[in-house]
This record gives C-alpha cells, sequence and structure tokens, in this order.
C-alpha cells in the first residue's frame, strides 16, 4: 500500500513559533522576534520517514519540540493522529504523549547515569502503567534489550558500561517501549563512531519494519537522510524551502539552497568528486531576529533578483520544479 | 628519505595513566611528511589521532602521559627536549588549530589582540606593527571588515568567523607545518565547505605542509595528498586518496567505505562493522582489528601486521593485504 493511502499519523499545519526578544534596558521592552518556525506545513502516514535537513539555527529542533508538545505553537496546529495535543486535558494529553517519542542526539549525556539500563528502558512503563504488556514491565525490559540487539542479562547495568553504539540502543529501546505510532529522530546517529553508524541505521530501518513506526528523521548528514527517508524536507530560517521524494531532491534539487547544500558534502569517492562541480556559498546563515525581505535565502544566492527582495516565493510546484519549491527561479542544476 | 623530510615520526608510542591500568593511545607508529604535503590522518575516536598530533605539538602533560620514540623536525629531535626548549618550538615551525575555536580562544581578550600577541612574543614586533599585520592576517582569512572585527569578543563572531580567526593565529607566524585536529567538525556543512577551501587555498599560496586530522571520509578524501588510516593507536593503512578509497589493501579501510550509505544502495541494509573499537586499556592481541574483521584468521590473533608497502606509496598492515581483491565495486 503506497505510504500517501495509510493513516496520517502526523499532521502540521501553517505551524508557527516566534520568540520575543527584549531589550537589555531597564524597561525591557521586545525588540525582535526569532521566527524560528514560520509557517510550516507537513504530514507524516504510518510507516514513512520524512526527512528534516538543515544548518543550526534553521528552526529544525524547535519544530521536534512542537511536534512532541513540548512547546506551544504561535499560531497553526499540530495534530497527532487527528488530535490537537493543545486542546487537551493535562491527563489526555499524558495518554497521548505515549503516541510520540524521541530518540536524542546524545547517548552520553541523555541516559541517567545512576539508573541501570533495565530502569531506564523500564521506566516508561512506570509513567504509563496502562501500557505494560501482559507479561509484565520486567518482561518487557528484557524483550525490549533484545529486540534492539543487546543481551537481556545486563539489565542491571549502568550506561558507562556499555559504548557508544549500545546507549544508543538503550535510548532506541525507550523511545520505542510504548509502542509509539511515531519517533522523533533528532541527529540520531552523528555523535556515534563511523564504523556504528550503520549498525543504529540498520536496527531503526528493522524496528520501523516490525513496528510499523513513522519516523520524523531530523539529521545534517545528507547521506544517511537519503538513505533511509522517503522524503525530505529542507529547511532555511524557519521555512521549508524544498520538499519531495528523497531521490527527487538529491538528483534533480530545484532550489539553490538545497544544490549548494548537496555541493558541499565532502565526498569519499575521487572519481566523484572530480565530476561534481562545487558551489561555495558566500557568508553565513543570516541572524533570525532579522531575516532578509522576500526570500531569506537572498542574501547568499548567485540567482537573486529585483524579485526576491519584495516577494516570499511560496513552497510549490512551479514550471521549473516538479516537487514543491520555495524559490522564484527553480530549476535543475545543467 | 629523511633527508627532504619535513616531520619524521618513528615509533612513537603515547601511553596514559588510567584507573585501569595503561591507556595505550598511540602504539609504535611512524609516518613521514615532506615539506608542503598535506596528510589527513583519518580515525574515530580513541584511534590516536589527535594524540598523535598533540604529541607532535608538545601539548602533553609529561607527568601524565610517557611518550617514547622520535619525532623529528627537520632533523630536530623534539622527544626528550627540555620542557623550555620544547615549548618554544613550536612557533615558526608548527602551529595548531583546534575543533572548537570558541574554547580555544581567549573570551576576555579582542580576537585582534590574540592574533597581534603572537606577533609581540615571537616577532617582538611593536603594538602598532603588531596590529597594522593582524588585520592583514584577518583579511587574508576572508574575514571581512578586518579592521573593525579587531575589537570583536570571540562570543561576537559566528562560528566560522571564530574559525578563520583561529587560522589566522596560526598563520601569523608563518608555520611550515600546520597541524588542523578536526577544524571543521563543529560547523555547519555550508560553511565547512568555506573554510575547506580557504585551507587549501592558504597552503597554495604559502607551500606549508598539512596535517589534518579528521574522522570525515569525504573530508579527508578532498583535502589531502596521502591519507594515513589509523585504528585503535596504529597506523593501519596510507596511500594516496585514490588508492585508499578505489582500492584500499585494509579491512578496516574497505568496512568503514562499505558502512557509509550510498545512491545505488537506497532503502536496502547497509553493511556495517560487527562490534565497537576496542578500550585502549585492553587492546586485542596480534591485529588488534581481528575481533571484528570478517577475514581474521590464526595467524591475526598472534602475530601483529606491520604497516608494509604493498604497492608504490601505498602500505597496509594487514596480513592479507595482498589477497584483498583490487578495485571495489
Amino acid at each position: 500500500m503506497p505510504a500517501a493511502d495509510r493513516e496520517v499519523v502526523l499532521e502540521l499545519d501553517s505551524l508557527v513559533r516566534h520568540f520575543p526578544v527584549y531589550g537589555s534596558g531597564v524597561v525591557r521592552r521586545q525588540i525582535g522576534t526569532v521566527k524560528a518556525v514560520d509557517g510550516v506545513s507537513m504530514t507524516i502516514h504510518r510507516g514513512e520517514t520524512i526527512g528534516l535537513v538543515g544548518e543550526s539555527g534553521c528552526g529544525k529542533s524547535t519544530l521536534a519540540r512542537l511536534v512532541l508538545a513540548l512547546d506551544q505553537p504561535t499560531s497553526g496546529t499540530v495534530r497527532i493522529s487527528g488530535v490537537d495535543p493543545f486542546t487537551l486535558s493535562r491527563k489526555a494529553l499524558r495518554a497521548l504523549r505515549r503516541r510520540v517519542q524521541i530518540v536524542l542526539q546524545d547517548p552520553y549525556t541523555s541516559l541517567n547515569p545512576r539508573m541501570t539500563v533495565g530502569d531506564l528502558v523500564g521506566e516508561p512503563f512506570e509513567i504509563h502503567p496502562a501500557a505494560t504488556p501482559p507479561g509484565g514491565a520486567a518482561k518487557a525490559v528484557r524483550d525490549l534489550l533484545d529486540v534492539v540487539g543487546l543481551d537481556p542479562d545486563h539489565a542491571n547495568r549502568y550506561p558507562h558500561q556499555f559504548s557508544g553504539g549500545q546507549r544508543q540502543r538503550i535510548g532506541i529501546a525507550r523511545a520505542i517501549a510504548l509502542r509509539p505510532e511515531l519517533v522523533v529522530l533528532d541527529e540520531p546517529v552523528s555523535a556515534l563512531d563511523m564504523s556504528v553508524q550503520a549498525q543504529v541505521i540498520n536496527l531503526l530501518k528493522d524496528l520501523q519494519d516490525e513496528f510499523q513506526l513513522s519516523y520524523l528523521l531530523i539529521a545534517h548528514d545528507l547521506a544517511v537522510v537519503r538513505h533511509v527517508s522517503d522524503q525530505v524536507n529542507v529547511m532555511y530560517l524557519g521555512k521549508i524551502v524544498e520538499r519531495g521524494e528523497s531521490e527527487e531532491i538529491h538528483d534533480r534539487a530545484t532550489h539553490p539552497y538545497t544544490q549548494a547544500l548537496l555541493s558541499a558534502v565532502a565526498e569519499p569517492d575521487p572519481r566523484e568528486s572530480a565530476r561534481r562541480q562545487r558551489i561555495i556559498l558566500e557568508g553565513e546563515v543570516p541572524s533570525p531576529i532579522d531575516p532578509p525581505s522576500g526570500c531569506s535565502f537572498r542574501t547568499r544566492c548567485w540567482k537573486s533578483a529585483a524579485v526576491c527582495a519584495s516577494d516570499v516565493p511560496a513552497l510549490s510546484v512551479r514550471p521549473g520544479s516538479p516537487h514543491p519549491c520555495a524559490c522564484h527561479f527553480a530549476s535543475p542544476r545543467s | 628519505m629523511s633527508a627532504e623530510a619535513l616531520l619524521e615520526v618513528r615509533d612513537l608510542s603515547v601511553e596514559f595513566a588510567s584507573r585501569h591500568g595503561a591507556l595505550k593511545a598511540v602504539r609504535s607508529t611512524s609516518f613521514t611528511m615532506r615539506a608542503g604535503e598535506t596528510l589527513a590522518v583519518l580515525g574515530e575516536s580513541g584511534s590516536g589521532k589527535s594524540v598523535t598530533a598533540m604529541s607532535i605539538m608538545g601539548l602533553l602533560d609529561p607527568v601524565r602521559s610517557r611518550t617514547s620514540g622520535s619525532i623529528t623536525f627537520e632533523g630536530t629531535e623534539l622527544v626528550g627536549l627540555s620542557r623550555a626548549r620544547r615549548r618554544r618550538f613550536p612557533g615558526r615551525n608548527i602551529a595548531m588549530i583546534f575543533q572548537d575555536a570558541l574554547a580555544a580562544l581567549n573570551p576576555v581578550q579582542t580576537v585582534g589582540s590574540q592574533i597581534s600577541e603572537v606577533l609581540r612574543v615571537h616577532q617582538g614586533a611593536s603594538h602598532g606593527a603588531a596590529k597594522a599585520q593582524a588585520i592583514e592576517y584577518m583579511d587574508r582569512v576572508r574575514i571581512p571588515a578586518a579592521a573593525q572585527r579587531y575589537s570583536s569578543y570571540p562570543h561576537q563572531l559566528s562560528g566560522g568567523m571564530r574559525q578563520r580567526v583561529m587560522i589566522a593565529i596560526a598563520l601569523a607566524l608563518q608555520p611550515k607545518l600546520l597541524i588542523a585536529d578536526e577544524p571543521t567538525t563543529a560547523l555547519d556543512v555550508t560553511v565547512q565547505a568555506q573554510i575547506m577551501q580557504l585551507l587549501t587555498e592558504l597552503r597554495r599560496e604559502t607551500g606549508m605542509a598539512l596535517l589534518f586530522i579528521t574522522h570525515d571520509l569525504g573530508v579527508s578524501a578532498e583535502v589531502a595528498d596521502r591519507i594515513a588510516v589509523m585504528y585503535a593507536g596504529r597506523i593501519v593503512e596510507t596511500g594516496t586518496a585514490a588508492e585508499v578509497y578505489l582500492h584500499s589493501r585494509h579491512p578496516y579501510t574497505r568496512g568503514l567505505l562499505d558502512s557509509i550509505p550510498r545512491a545505488a544502495q537506497k532503502g536496502q541494509r547497509l553493511t556495517p562493522i560487527v562490534g565497537s573499537p576496542p578500550p585502549l586499556t585492553a587492546i586485542p592481541r596480534g591485529c588488534s582489528f581481528h575481533p571484528r574483521c570478517p577475514r581474521a584468521a590464526e595467524v591475526c590473533t598472534t602475530d601483529r601486521p606491520e604497516l608494509r608497502e604493498i604497492s608504490a606509496a601505498h602500505c597496509s598492515a594487514c596480513h592479507f593485504a595482498e589477497e584483498l581483491a583490487d578495485a571495489r565495486g
């Protein structure tokens, strides 16, 4: 069954999160606004992996917090399996949280060093006793450790007794304990050694097949995103600037920012890098407090024209782009 | 070889005392660099790449660590030099830049004065002359509006600009060798590409040699003339980027190359290396990679393979280097 026909797990509609910025004077007047997330819409179906790519400060993590209902949007809606978490009572919200979990980037700091692995993986069942499987929490923990490729007999060990890759498996076991529908993967492999990254990527793929999980994969490594995602979203200063199937984005990106991002990735294969023409962007991501008018990428863009300063380009299918792209001059690289 | 060598490292070993016994960070490692050459040292965390760099720079604490072997720079032996001479030695010869520029820069001193300080201390330049020269260097590392940025503090600059300041400090004494320890790892990809381009240009302009330490296969392939792959404190393979990536002669390097996602296998399972790197207090006997190696045989558990030449300018430390089939797919 194609992903698009399956049930919708997450729906974001024109999601906006602005943070006020205050001056340093005695009267702390608001002097600006950081538009961390500025009108993002997105749909994730069951069993689908949606990649979200962007540089630091583009709003990826704020978006993740909104999806996890840890932060309230300024406007727009989040719907988790059709339910808006911000309209719920505290009790109902707590029940809804079972459906969305997160795997954090750094398995060294995200696990409590004073808790045993068994306690860490079993903690979700203490918070949601109703979700404990029939055999009891202890058995569920052993099963979970087995599922993520750890020895169930190690349940009484502490995190420091495990390697980085094993710790990330513990984090993954915690995230899937309550059988969520959606898991936010926030840079799940970037803190791991190269030789271990592939193991964790394979595990995530296996778990997705086994439990029909949907993933929102936030990462900066385009090769990883391409490998596991069905669809890729490229984010720049709070907005999605390009969206499409992962092959489409990698082979026929139409937004200048995506093209630059792809060409900036260092290529290990000398045959491949000899073939490539690199785009080196000027400058850095502008401050989100005072983003450029019109298209926010125009200050670094080689295609920039008068229209870019006046009109904000919408994320839509255009003559030069068969998939949605927010550029007035969208076209694939020649 | 040694006549033209800029830097020669012979049988370098570095040990640290730890609660769990001696921690062998670098184990009899040897390599040579010629003037003007770029060598990338590629390895995972704990492979010994940074400790190798620190020992060349003389930054290891002599009380807590033990260094043996030999490091010669233009014929001068650096291991065993008195502390005072060791401290003075890098200056005009060797400079180093680090991954975390914010931590490496002094937070309460303007970036400009941190550059001119180097010129005043090592060249005895006057305040005015040092400032003028510092601004020149800031210009050379493409810091826009250098004269105004001279009096900025590190926290006022972006990550890419801070890294440029570090490069300016390193360049100020015109070193013959620049050691760059993961200089782009903390930066965003588009800024990373800018810094890589800057380093390449500066190297061409100054003719300095570059020892580039990285964990990124792609970055090492793009920057280096030669690559040295390190695993558990030893160099396991050296060669040109093309040799190492297209005709690797070591199962570890091959394992790494096979484990990275590639366009062709979208959605398929990746082929990871089994297990994880060994703790440095308990490195396996024989070949340290043998517990994770698909080709491991009896000999690998007993005899430590030495780095040996397989073909011109391509060395491998694997007992079965010759048998590893040519050309990867």
